[in-house]
């Protein structure tokens, strides 16, 4: 730490990133190339408002509806954009189904692409070398390490997410939940349910 | 409840304020047109393996400072960030916070 006093003569100086960071802001700003009130507000969406939450809203409303399902297994972008989930990195979204025969896990072995719309910011692991190495070369082991057994005659499936295609799980419905409404069902689905590192929450 | 509650619990979406700042920045200047995502995910991607040649990155500051590097990089090259004026501009920023009274705002000087 470059300031270990206890009290502070001077405002406490923030790490050489976020110094590199301000100074980028600040030149940017100067030139008119950003406006910091947009910055807050990106940062807010990000922080407060998109989250897994929107994508297990999908996720429950195919499990109840037919023909919801069928339209977003065919093409996802649009039919999750009238629900108001698109703008970035959701440019084309794809979502894979669940079976007993196959389990679906997405993984981006380039960098850390996403479905930013219906699933937020990824999380750390997602991000880092030991996942996106190794959930292509041994998905069953990685997923024994995250608690998911599958059973034998069940295929693992690893899709690879990249700048331009992003690609959701639509897990399997648990067994019991039929006549749920949406929102208890949306409640069942995690982010690594859709991510495929999980299953759904059981309900008690 | 999950089965796997380390992996379930919610995390911030940044562990850092800077993190943020670096994603918002890297956003805003993809809406403004100044690159667009493709060519951006393949620098950082080339970042990422150029780092993790030497250590296992854990996809948390580590992920970010080479978020960080490819956005001095790439505004390097486009122009729209000279290095010699993000590191004066970095020092203006570490004197104003070495010069203000702790609990007050800090501000750049106007003439930097």
């Amino acid at each position: 730490m470059p300031h270990d006093h206890h009290d502070h003569p001077h405002a406490l100086l923030p790490p050489d990133p976020a110094l590199r960071v301000k100074a980028l802001e600040t030149i940017l700003t100067r030139k008119g190339l950003i406006d910091p009130a947009a910055l807050d507000e990106i940062i807010d969406t990000y922080q407060n408002r998109i989250g897994p939450q929107n994508g297990a809203r999908v996720v429950a409303k195919a499990w109840s509806d037919p023909a919801f399902r069928a339209a977003l297994l065919e093409d996802a972008t649009p039919v999750v954009a009238d629900l108001g989930y698109y703008g970035r990195q959701g440019e084309h979204m794809v979502v894979v189904e669940n079976t007993p025969a196959r389990h679906n896990m997405v993984v981006c072995t380039l960098c850390s692409c996403y479905p930013w719309p219906l699933l937020g910011i990824p999380p750390g692991w997602y991000k880092s070398d030991a996942y996106r190495a190794r959930a292509v070369r041994e998905p069953r082991k990685v997923l024994a390490e995250f608690g998911v057994t599958l059973p034998e005659g069940t295929a693992v499936r690893v899709w690879d997410s990249t700048a331009e295609v992003r690609y959701l799980v639509l897990p399997m419905q648990p067994e019991g939940t039929e006549g749920m409404s949406e929102d208890e069902l949306a409640a069942l689905v995690t982010r690594d349910s859709m991510i495929g590192t999980g299953l759904p929450k059981v309900p008690a | 409840m999950s089965s796997c509650p380390e992996h379930s619990a919610p995390e911030p979406a940044f562990e850092q304020p800077w993190h943020a700042q670096v994603f918002a920045l890297t956003v805003a200047l993809n809406e403004a047109g100044r690159f667009d995502w493709p060519d951006w995910a393949a620098r950082f991607s080339e970042t990422l393996k150029r780092h993790g040649l030497s250590r296992e990155l854990d996809g948390g500051d580590d992920y970010f400072h080479a978020w960080l590097e490819t956005l001095e990089a790439l505004l390097a090259e486009n122009g729209a960030a000279d290095p010699d004026e993000v590191t004066a501009i970095r020092r203006a920023w570490e004197d104003a916070y070495l010069g203000t009274p702790h609990g007050q705002p800090v501000h750049l000087p106007s003439s930097r």
